[in-house]
């Protein structure tokens, strides 16, 4: 049997998201000390003109499973990237800070509100976020506004990370013209010019007691979007002093449960991603909604009534997917494409004993997930509310995937009620789709937790992670600036603690 | 390798019952559909490639208890029945798999190039300045 390749570094970087780009860049100045960094990327590289906007050519190029990642019920789509910035290229640039409240309930000893919003408040900064002028607001984000003052609702605009943004309304398939301020427009850039290497189509499969990680380099595939790695393909074996797993929730949690170390028992539990539904109403006259930005607005009832509701705007198949049902009254709403203002409802699920991150047989990610009572009662009551706002923004009739049937004309706007039930959730039937994927190791203290507030693995200093697998609980919000957040200060622990792990 | 070939005039049955608009798909615009379908059929496991098969051979043959006739040899009224009972069957596994199918259906219909035109999406990259 032939020897893998050696490769060593000091640190080792596994993921290049909001949390791994994070980390790149604040331990760049290790490398003028004379550490060796490396960041390690499943996904491939892409350059600027690759991203062209075509609904499946995109989705297919950067997410996992083409965005139709399934859990082991088969009764929801995980959507995460595999790309050079992660999940970044794909968010649309949504830029909140952690509540108070969420951080309180977390309980993580060391971990206070303060820290994270100082930091958050850095990378706002760094990323450039602001709110968007009103000249740049389509008709489906004001028309949001309208109808959820009408109602009563308080609407709150969206901060984005944006830089001379065209307004493609394109921001989940990648940003045709680099707008969005992402890990693979700030961080990674800024980390690779002061040292740091990235390795592209590079897959953590294992890490070994010893701290040495077997990674496989994937050949580029013929045609395939994407720059080659920079590393002949194959096998490697990677020794480092310190290894940070930043793969993303189902990345870092099912490469923990691959690896034969004596880690924590709690590894993949606690997982939430608080599930979504894509609603659609029909208003009489033509709308601006595929051009602007998509999500600029929303609705935070999460402590109350345990939904957020948001603006956004998808594309021709994945709007065909959410909705319910089939045939002509299903093609009668596509048709109406130009009259559709839409709204994201999302859920917040709480961290629930069976809901977790596994592996199979073969090591791959599975996701085990129910929809408990309350989480179904906060889609139910976001959609309520969705369809309040839609009918008091002038839609003469709303696609209620908890109604049957599904459309609700505007002479039954006062029946939303008693239409949209619980009775009429069926798994299976109706599409939800979650984006905002946190916990599997979780941060805390003692058994119930997976590392301590500064992400290290109880019982493996030199194993970190930093992501937003480091969640107790839900966050209740978009949560990348979290993320970033928590991975600058896994970070700060990484470079105080490097004298010592790396001699 | 084809997963759609064994089984091509139901799986075009179910989905222009999905997608009424299917009916009127030339061969090129079949064709273009299930390129759509086997591309992202290519990147899944076999088993659920098989089980895929299976599932449109029984939506086939299922409607002979019912009503006499294969589904590929009944009315689009009653297609749409057999179809819709999927949808609202108590059984998990039976809904799970209709929506998987409808799926295929609509991403082998929707993802055309010339299917979002004819719906009126219009999203250009270069935003606000297209529209001017």
């Amino acid at each position: 049997m032939t020897a893998l390749p050696e490769r060593a570094y000091d640190v080792a970087i596994v993921g290049s998201g909001a949390g791994g780009g994070t980390v790149a860049q604040a331990l760049a100045p290790l490398v003028r000390d004379g550490r060796r960094v490396v960041v390690f990327e499943q996904g491939p590289r892409f350059d600027d003109d690759e991203f062209t906007g075509c609904e499946l050519e995109m989705a297919s190029a950067l997410y996992a499973d083409g965005g139709g990642f399934l859990t082991a019920q088969g009764t929801m789509t995980l959507a995460f990237a595999h790309a050079y910035g992660g999940s970044t290229l794909v968010y649309t640039g949504t830029s909140l800070t952690a509540p108070e409240r969420v951080i309180r309930h977390w309980g993580v000893p060391g971990l206070d509100h303060a820290d994270l919003l100082r930091r958050s408040q850095r990378y706002l900064a760094e990323n450039n976020v602001h709110l968007l002028p009103p000249e740049e607001i389509n008709d489906n984000n004001r028309l949001f506004v309208e109808g959820g003052a009408r109602a009563g609702y308080r609407v709150e605009q969206f901060p984005v990370n944006v830089k001379g943004c065209r307004g493609s309304s394109l921001c989940n398939l990648g940003c045709p013209n680099q707008a969005k301020q992402g890990t693979n427009r700030v961080q990674l850039p800024e980390a690779e010019r002061q040292g740091v290497e990235v390795v592209t189509r590079a897959e953590v499969l294992r890490i070994e007691p010893d701290r040495t990680l077997t990674v496989r380099v994937s050949e580029k595939p013929a045609g395939a979007k994407g720059r080659p790695s920079e590393w002949t393909p194959g096998e490697y074996r990677v020794r480092a002093g310190i290894v940070v797993c930043a793969g993303g929730v189902i990345g870092t949690t099912s490469l923990l449960l691959r690896s034969p170390l004596p880690r924590p028992r709690r590894v993949g539990e606690g997982f939430t991603c608080d599930p979504a539904l894509i609603l659609v109403a029909e208003h009489p006259h033509p709308i601006t909604n595929d051009v602007g930005h998509p999500k600029s607005y929303f609705v935070d009832r999460g402590a109350e009534q345990r939904f957020v509701l948001e603006t956004c705007m998808y594309f021709p198949f994945t709007t065909a997917k959410a909705l319910s049902g089939f045939g002509a009254d299903h093609s009668g709403v596509m048709r109406a494409f130009p009259r559709l203002q839409m709204i994201l409802v999302l859920g917040c699920d709480a961290a629930t004993p069976g809901n977790r991150v596994s592996i199979d047989g073969a090591g791959r990610p599975v996701v085990r997930y129910r929809f408990t009572d309350e989480t179904v009662a906060g889609l139910v009551e976001g959609t309520r509310a969705a369809a309040r706002i839609f009918f008091a923004a002038g839609a003469v009739r709303v696609h209620a995937p908890f109604a049957n049937p599904p459309l609700i004309e505007a002479r039954d706007a006062e029946r939303v009620n008693e239409l949209i039930t619980t009775r009429h959730f069926q798994e299976g039937k109706v599409a939800v789709s979650a984006a905002h994927l946190m916990g599997g190791c979780a941060m805390g203290a003692g058994a119930a937790s997976v590392t301590d507030g500064w992400g290290r693995v109880h019982g493996l200093p030199w194993l970190r992670v930093a992501d937003a697998s480091l969640f107790p609980d839900s966050l209740e919000i978009n949560p990348y600036v979290t993320i970033m957040a928590l991975a600058d200060r896994v970070a700060q622990g990484i470079r105080g603690d490097a004298a010592a792990l790396l001699g | 390798m084809s997963v759609l070939a064994a089984v091509r005039p139901a799986f075009r049955a179910i989905a222009a019952t999905v997608v009424p608009e299917a009916t009127s798909l030339d061969a090129d615009g079949w064709k273009e559909l299930e390129r759509i379908i086997e591309q992202a059929l290519a990147a899944r496991p076999p088993r659920l490639q098989r089980q895929l098969v299976i599932l449109i051979r029984a939506i086939e043959w299922l409607p002979l208890l019912r009503y006499g006739h294969r589904f590929t040899r009944l009315d689009s009224g009653r297609r749409a029945r057999v179809l819709a009972a999927l949808q609202e069957s108590p059984l998990l596994l039976l809904r799970r798999g209709f929506w998987g199918l409808r799926t295929l259906a609509l991403m082998g219909y929707y993802a055309r190039p010339a299917a979002a035109a004819s719906i009126g999406y219009d999203a250009d990259p270069r935003g606000w300045e297209a529209r001017r």
